[in-house]
């Protein structure tokens, strides 16, 4: 099994896609012999030709909108948007076109779309190379939120996407594509949407998070385990729709919980995973609650140190766990 | 290409499916003002360029994107008026939506007339998402979609006409200039003298057309489809008309404008001009005339009491089709 690091597990699922069905292809500024700005769409050019790995003019709302109508006719778009800070003027694309088709036609037509977006900071990105945007998204019904945790994730849950039959916003950790690696199968293999994932599992501690903070909340784990602190992660993996099963069980099996996002606290993803738990597990909770998130500024600045006070890191996870667990 | 030349026939079908969309669209106007149903979006002052259009495409070949005055172009696509009445009550059998849409938001895929929404202009880029997937997959088709004037100005129409022109789509883009984007004027809109104009910035071909003129609509639709299925790209027509209703049943157009405006616009209605077209040309007799009224009035009726008595949808189908297959 080849070690493979998160985006180059984005390219292998891509082209085993692509080789699958030919009714899948890709679009994107500079996704063609650029190979995309991040390198996710490398060779795929030169295997599937120009049709196939579509340069768009820059105009975002375009690539959601064109992936759409493609998506409508029948084939598979995969629409990368080259960061999920430029998904802006697709939004009314995505929220009141690709979410609502389905549901609009009385399930007449359908549109199939895949858009990835590379999202999160930690990269020097500044206020619009950093951002977390998932809790836009995350109160659409008809659409899914993906956004996985690793290399392995990667490949079934992009593949799910493509293959799924509604439309998909598939978030990628830019952080992430080169700093995970793992081993990856090279046959063909995927991972269900809409279900979270036991990533560890402990019993003082429960950590419910998704994406990048998933490895920052593994290694965090690590170190308490030596103190004898031992803590359950759950990685949502599905943003939108959330699995509640898999929260309420995790939840309660620990009674104390710490949810962890890189979005800014207020209105983010896990104050919907609070909601679920305060519903659902009040009785069984030994601690309130505990939420790690950025602080409520617009956005990620430029200047390391703002940068770094800003991101979430394993140290601060740490923190938090052994707080909780002191409680 | 050549002056198209159209049969007395093929005239008389155009005739008869305006005169259609304009005798449903007053009974809608009735059963508005009557208390039956609670919304209309009209085509009134339309229906010339919208049937001229469409009977210049392959309505067993090619999709439609209409906006929500388009009624002439879907019931020239196969929308049958018991199922335009369906939408018009939010009636469970509507297949546009099953009454979970307003009137006028337009959807049959059998009959390939793409879904759309209310924020207009967001069916501009799927034009040509579809064209592109038609070209993809070497299927001999166009894509057609309208839009009123107000539309242009919006960031969509400018995406999606600059794709579909690098990208060669064989794509038509039909702007039904009505002259009024609700209350506002044309030339409050727009500076340029002519929305044809603007195919220049995408290097597309344009064409200004009278849409109370038939035969002129028809010809720049047959011209633009040759066009798209050579390989020539994507065209841009305006077709200029003047809109006879409000803008809905809910608006009050003398806020805006003067009776003796819209009194002046009827009294050159393209309907009625086409009408006195055909007579003098000897194509429509009187006789032939207070047939089709009497029987586009009994599909009318027919319809309309069909739809009336139709069950709504449950209310237990809500949360039906959120999303397709479970478990994927």
């Amino acid at each position: 099994m080849a070690v493979l690091n998160y985006i180059q597990a984005i390219t292998q699922a891509l082209k085993e896609e692509m080789e699958r069905d030919g009714k899948v292809f890709v679009l994107g500024e500079d996704v063609g012999p650029r190979g995309g700005v991040f390198r996710a769409t490398d060779g795929l050019y030169e295997q599937f030709g120009e049709a196939r790995v579509l340069d768009t003019p820059l105009a975002e709302s375009a690539i959601a909108g064109v992936g759409i109508g493609a998506a409508m006719y029948g084939m598979r778009p995969v629409a990368e948007m080259q960061f999920a800070d430029f998904i802006m003027p697709a939004v009314n694309q995505i929220i009141s076109e690709a979410a609502k088709i389905r549901y609009r036609s009385n399930n007449d037509w359908s549109c199939p779309i895949t858009i990835r977006a590379p999202y999160g900071g930690g990269v020097h990105g500044g206020l619009y190379h950093s951002q977390s945007i998932e809790a836009i998204f995350a109160n659409q019904p008809g659409l899914k939120v993906v956004m996985p945790s690793s290399p392995y994730d990667v490949k079934g849950l992009l593949k799910s996407s493509i293959r799924d039959e509604d439309p998909v916003l598939f978030l990628e950790h830019k952080r992430a594509y080169r700093l995970l690696k793992e081993e990856v199968p090279e046959e063909d293999y995927t991972i269900p949407i809409g279900k979270a994932s036991v990533k560890r599992e402990g019993n003082d501690v429960t950590v419910i998070t998704y994406g990048l903070c998933v490895h920052f909340a593994k290694q965090a784990a690590e170190k308490l385990e030596q103190e004898g602190i031992s803590t359950e992660i759950l990685d949502l993996r599905t943003v939108y729709p959330l699995d509640q099963e898999a929260i309420i069980q995790a939840a309660s099996k620990t009674g104390k919980v710490l949810l962890i996002t890189e979005d800014n606290k207020e209105g983010s993803i896990i104050g919907e995973v609070a909601a679920i738990i305060s519903e659902h597990c009040l009785f069984d909770l030994d601690a309130p609650i505990k939420r790690l998130a950025a602080p409520d500024v617009p956005a990620m600045p430029f200047a390391s140190p703002l940068e770094k006070a800003f991101m979430m890191n394993a140290d601060k996870i740490e923190g938090a766990i052994r707080e909780l667990a002191e409680f | 290409m050549d002056k198209v030349i159209l049969s007395n026939e093929e005239q008389l079908e155009m005739y008869e499916e305006m005169l259609l969309a304009r005798r449903i669209d007053e009974r809608m106007w009735l059963l508005n003002r009557s208390g039956n149903i609670p919304f209309v979006v009209s085509c009134q002052g339309q229906e010339v360029m919208q049937v001229a259009a469409s009977a210049a495409l392959d309505k067993n070949a090619d999709y439609i994107l209409p906006y929500y005055r388009d009624l002439g172009v879907v019931l020239h696509f196969g929308m049958t008026v018991k199922e335009v009445f369906l939408q018009a009550y939010a009636k469970a059998e509507d297949p546009n939506s099953g009454g979970r849409q307003m009137p006028g938001h337009f959807g049959q895929k059998k009959n390939r007339i793409v879904t759309g929404s209310s924020p207009v202009t967001t069916q501009v880029p799927h034009a040509a998402g579809i064209a592109l997937a038609a070209k993809m997959e070497g299927k001999s088709l166009v894509s057609f979609v309208t839009m009123g004037e107000g539309s242009t100005n919006q960031g969509d129409f400018h995406e999606g006409l600059n794709f579909a022109g690098v990208h060669k789509l064989p794509a038509i883009f039909m702007v039904e200039n009505n002259k009024y984007a609700i209350s506002v004027p044309l030339h409050k809109q727009v500076a340029c003298e002519n929305i044809a104009d603007r195919a220049i910035g995408y290097g597309i071909h344009g064409v200004k057309v009278d849409g109370n003129d038939a035969h002129a609509v028809y010809q720049a639709v047959k011209e633009a489809r040759e066009r798209a299925l050579n390989g020539d790209g994507p065209t841009l027509i305006e077709a200029v008309s003047y809109r006879l209703t409000p803008h809905s049943s809910d608006d009050d157009d003398m806020t805006y404008r003067t009776k003796e405006e819209v009194d002046q616009q009827k009294s050159i209605d393209g309907l009625l001009q086409y009408r006195d077209k055909l007579i003098s040309d000897g194509i429509l007799t009187q006789e032939k005339e207070k047939e089709m009224e009497e029987k586009i009035k009994q599909v009318i009726n027919e319809a309309t009491e069909y739809a009336e008595k139709a069950p709504s949808a449950d209310p237990g189908t809500l949360g039906d089709y959120v999303y397709g297959k479970e478990g994927q």
